[in-house]
């Protein structure tokens, strides 16, 4: 019988990690803004129907990029186990905190476990209640987990995005001017113009009755976009 | 979580996810060991749920009444809930699985509509009511009854459907108005005389709240309007807009009319 190579560990989360960063930089990549009344949610996107921003649970949203099929895979699960979180407990018991920790753990083990790591990175992001302070999580393909403040950004041009918002960003922003900053951003790092119809946003309101997560129709996405700063919503 | 590579999808069903991966919180589903109750399961008793169409949509509402034999258990249960944005579901029968099962309706719609993305249409929504009550159906055998009415605005057919449902699980539509529970009967017979097709918003408003009095006035299990502790029964708007309650003050003002006209003619 051969004997089966012999990989140090090392070499072989090396070679991993590269390969699901080299997926995932060839995606796009996405923005999340905190604005004066929730989370904004912006990915350049020009399919209309296969989203990477989705609804988890009441104040909870996810975003994904990478491959399609496999952060999609991740949402399902994640609004399965919302979903059973909230009808055993009660529906503020389903937190970004424990579903990011989840997430973590799934994605953790396929990456050490399996051949194939996913090639995903992804966002849960939770609107406040009140005082305390939205909650944004970032969990990249190897299971790492990091807990992001006023802007969190995923995808293959993820630094330079965080790079730009450094700058830019300003605490109690309105949601047109969130809109604009992400957008900015965004053309920033591609070096073009964005268009309304390759962009998907949704946003978490705070001041939404119980379900916080609303996308933004392209009709309304337009305006928004072109107007100018006056905050008007 | 499920982390198998080899993993199945579970489906866009909540009800079915719960089924396989907490049976505990899904009442007992086999009525192995126990006896069932002698013929039919009884009709559920004490309360009146009904809904009628209108030009608008369709109109659902309850009283507020639960009873423990002969005794009043509450004054103020909620009996009419939404189920999403367009529908919603009044139950009569067992309070506790009763609630359970309006909860899990709720869960199940809203769990499909953020796995698929859309929501299911109307008779989607009806056939897996349907489903689940014939998953109660060994808890009926036991007199734990659950029968709910279910009504909706059909998005793809312009117009508000009623659909009524039997304990086996047995879904039928309804083309104008129905009321169920023990003032069901007396809550149709009033509604059978002021019924029209095509009623206005505040005619239909009426009408429910008519067949509401003449059901507690007949049925000791349904709770009339109550003016004293300020209790009245609950009324859901389900349009192509979505779902609206009327308010209360609107209820109370509306059975004080009622009231006042039959003060003029004691025998009803």
């Amino acid at each position: 019988m051969p004997l089966p190579y012999y990989v140090s560990p090392e070499q072989m989360m090396q070679d991993k990690a590269e390969y699901a960063r080299k997926g995932i930089a060839k995606g796009k990549s996405i923005i999340a803004v905190e604005y004066q009344g929730g989370v904004l949610i912006a990915a350049e996107n020009p399919s209309a129907s296969l989203n990477k921003i989705s609804e988890i649970y009441d104040r909870i949203a996810f975003a994904g990029v990478g491959k399609y099929g496999e952060f999609e895979r991740l949402r399902k699960e994640g609004i399965r186990y919302a979903d059973l979180k909230g009808y055993a407990y009660g529906r503020e018991d389903v937190t970004a905190k424990s579903l990011a920790n989840a997430y973590s753990q799934v994605i953790g083990n396929i990456f050490s476990m399996e051949i194939k790591p996913l090639e995903v990175e992804i966002l849960v992001l939770e609107v406040s209640q009140g005082e305390a302070g939205n909650e944004m999580y970032r969990i990249s393909f190897d299971g790492s987990i990091a807990d992001e403040k006023n802007y969190a950004t995923i995808g293959g041009q993820a630094e330079e995005l965080k790079l730009f918002l450094r700058d830019k960003f300003k605490a109690g922003l309105s949601l047109p001017d969130a809109l604009r900053l992400a957008t900015g951003a965004l053309e920033a790092a591609a070096s073009q113009k964005v268009k309304a119809e390759n962009l998907e946003v949704g946003v978490l309101e705070r001041a939404r009755g119980v379900r916080k997560f609303r996308r933004i129709p392209l009709a309304e996405l337009r305006p928004l976009m072109e107007g100018e700063g006056d905050g008007a919503r | 979580m499920d982390t198998r590579p080899t993993w199945q999808d579970a489906g866009s069903s909540f009800f079915d996810l719960v089924r396989q991966q907490e049976p505990a919180l899904l009442p007992q589903l086999t009525a192995e060991g126990v006896e069932p109750r002698e013929g039919l399961p009884p009709v559920p008793a004490g309360t009146t749920v009904l809904a009628l169409r209108y030009r608008d949509g369709v109109l659902i509402a309850g009283d507020r009444q639960a009873t423990e034999g002969y005794q009043v258990a509450s004054r103020r249960i909620e009996k009419v809930y939404a189920a999403d944005e367009h529908s919603a579901i009044a139950i009569a029968g067992a309070a506790g699985p009763c609630i359970d099962m309006a909860r899990l309706f709720q869960t199940e719609l809203a769990h499909y509509e953020k796995l698929e993305g859309v929501s299911l249409s109307l008779e989607g929504k009806a056939n897996k009511l349907a489903q689940m009550i014939r998953g109660n159906l060994p808890l009926a055998m036991q007199g734990l009854v659950v029968i709910p009415l279910f009504a909706g605005y059909d998005r793809s057919r312009d117009e508000g459907r009623i659909y009524k449902y039997d304990v086996a699980g047995g879904r039928y539509d309804e083309t104008e108005y129905y009321a169920i529970g023990s003032g069901g009967k007396d809550a149709r017979s009033s509604m059978k005389k002021l019924y029209r097709p095509d009623l206005t918003e505040p005619e239909a408003v009426r009408v429910a709240l008519e067949a509401l009095v003449d059901a507690a006035d007949e049925d000791r299990g349904t709770g009339g309007p109550d003016f004293i502790r300020r209790i009245f029964p609950t009324l859901k708007l389900v349009t192509r807009a979505g779902i609206q309650e009327v308010p209360e003050e609107r209820v109370a003002a509306e059975c004080e009319a009622i009231l006042n006209a039959r003060r003029a003619l004691p025998q009803g």
